[in-house]
């Protein structure tokens, strides 16, 4: 056991894990977030905190993870590398280590002219991989990013890290997941899935190299709210891919919002039927309130206990 | 080179309204290559201020030089014979390192007219790109000469970010995504190997982030 987060056990139980998320709001109560976290937590085994998403200003994931805490459910910090340098970020883990925090995730973060302070400096002193290796080194080597020893009390965490298999280049998204787990990432989430295909294609790639049996392949979904979200997605976000069949699909539905639901319960479905992935993580964005019904239509309720 | 870009002239007139003459300098550098500063432009920006002036009706006298280089100490000597007594303001045409060197040679009030954007080259004629971040220790030689710290958004060692589609970059489509073009160069160099070992954290005190850097070259110095 590396870090013993809930989410870890269950994984190694061989539970099929089920992860949410949760924004944290733009403003300084924790209240909306501890709601959430009431709502979800007999629903999902852990759920993502984001750090400040699309670089807009939020409530910082860590003081989120506490609330949730606090309510029962146990927390994935995701943490960018965009905003804090290696000093920042160290220190924010010991500190979040200390307030019950197990599970981080690394990710590179979006460009802040997405967000709403684009004329900001963005700091990218370290990249996503090299995160993944501090935390690694933290806690197996004893070491900060330095070299110096951390003497005693070294922050134990899962280490999370993400995979697009939507991004180009496709063929080295695989070598990238690789180097990812080489550099010591335990569990994986992915980037919402829409094009089944191409994550198939993905996965069979991630097998031949042997990488689920290194790192657990979590699949990232989002539930669609309406057409309107999809085509955005599909248009604007780069790094997705979403096949316009999805998009008609909501569409011509006369109740979009329980197709979205149904699409996404098919989806995990046929997930859990793929090997080596081992859980979903679903991202329903300002719609945490479905996941509920999402998990229960998939016949992923109650959840699993940890032994 | 380094690339500038003129400052708007309303800019520069509102730096120089309280001067009734001024010494305008050229470089003949980098910013005479990317058609910024060098002879040319400062003919253009004088007459423009004149221009301006004489309908404010407060007119403006314009002295023009241009010099070799304005990043040296040796063409500053030649600079002298123009900072006369009546200047009452010098406007650097040069990039922020030739405006510098004026200001510290001469005590006069010195602006800029031009802000200096990056290091890059000319792409196609009037579009020049950034290339180096000038990061004081260069990796090109891992990265198939391609630039990952000034020409990736994110300045990611282990690129790229899940941002990557088409070959471009998240932040605009009209910009390159550098790791699309790493890994297709290095991928047609054979050494797609070399993308798997992983990039240690970088040493940014050798950049900006170690203060201002110099270079003493003990070898080529007058004793
Ligand atoms: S690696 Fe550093 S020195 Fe080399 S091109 Fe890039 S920024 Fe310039
Ligand atoms: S899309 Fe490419 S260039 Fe842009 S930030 Fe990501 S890796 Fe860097």
């Amino acid at each position: 056991m590396k870090s013993g987060s809930r989410l870890e056990k269950l994984l190694n139980q061989g539970e099929f894990v089920v992860s949410g998320e949760i924004g944290p709001p733009k403003h300084a109560n924790g209240e909306i977030i501890r709601e959430h976290a009431r709502k979800l937590k007999d629903y999902v085994d852990a759920a993502n905190l984001t750090d400040n998403q699309t670089a807009i200003v939020r409530m910082s994931s860590i003081a989120s993870a506490v609330h949730v805490m606090a309510e029962g459910l146990e927390p994935i910090v995701q943490m960018t590398v965009r905003d804090r340098n290696r000093i920042g970020i160290q220190s924010d883990l010991l500190g979040a280590y200390s307030l019950g925090v197990r599970n981080v995730l690394c990710l590179s973060g979006d460009h802040q002219s997405f967000g709403n302070h684009p004329t900001s400096k963005n700091v990218h002193d370290i990249d996503s991989i090299q995160l993944v290796k501090a935390l690694k080194d933290m806690r197996d080597e004893k070491k900060f990013i330095c070299g110096e020893e951390i003497k005693e009390n070294e922050p134990r965490f899962f280490i999370g890290a993400v995979a697009n298999p939507f991004g180009d280049p496709f063929e080295y998204r695989v070598l990238r997941l690789e180097k990812k787990i080489n550099a010591g990432a335990d569990f994986i989430q992915t980037q919402c899935i829409f094009d089944m295909e191409r994550f198939e294609k993905w996965m069979e790639m991630v097998r031949e190299r042997g990488l689920h049996k290194r790192a657990k392949i979590i699949a990232g979904l989002m539930p669609l709210k309406s057409h309107k979200a999809a085509r955005y997605m599909q248009k604007y976000v780069s790094g997705m891919i979403v096949p316009d069949e999805i998009i008609e699909r909501i569409e011509k539905a006369d109740d979009p919002k329980a197709e979205g639901v149904e699409l996404c319960v098919e989806q995990i479905k046929h997930l859990q039927k793929i090997e080596g992935v081992a859980g979903v993580h679903i991202m329903a964005v300002n719609w945490e309130e479905i996941i509920p019904t999402i998990v229960e239509k998939a016949g992923l309720y109650p959840r699993p206990k940890v032994l | 080179m380094i690339v500038a870009q003129g400052k708007p002239i309303a800019e520069v007139a509102k730096m120089i309204e309280d001067a009734n003459k001024i010494l305008v300098v050229g470089c003949g550098g980098c910013v005479t290559v990317c058609l910024a500063g060098g002879e040319k432009e400062v003919g253009v920006l004088a007459s423009a201020l004149r221009m301006l002036r004489k309908k404010e009706d407060k007119p403006l006298e314009t002295v023009e030089v241009t010099l070799s280089r304005q990043c040296d100490p040796e063409y500053m000597d030649q600079l002298e014979k123009y900072v006369a007594d009546d200047i009452d303001c010098i406007v650097s045409m040069a990039c922020g390192v030739g405006v510098q060197f004026v200001a510290e040679r001469f005590d006069k009030w010195v602006v800029p007219a031009l802000d200096t954007k990056f290091a890059g080259g000319a792409l196609e004629h009037g579009v020049w790109g950034e290339r180096c971040g000038l990061c004081g220790e260069c990796v090109l030689h891992k990265t198939g000469g391609i630039c990952p710290i000034i020409r990736c958004s994110k300045s990611i060692l282990n690129g790229p970010c899940g941002g990557s589609q088409d070959g471009k970059c998240e932040i605009n489509p009209d910009v390159d995504c550098a790791w699309q073009l790493i890994y297709d160069r290095m991928k047609s160099l054979g050494k797609l190997d070399k993308l798997l070992e992983i990039e240690p954290v970088k040493d940014w005190s050798k950049s900006r982030d170690g203060g201002p850097r110099k270079v003493v070259r003990e070898d080529v110095m007058i004793k």
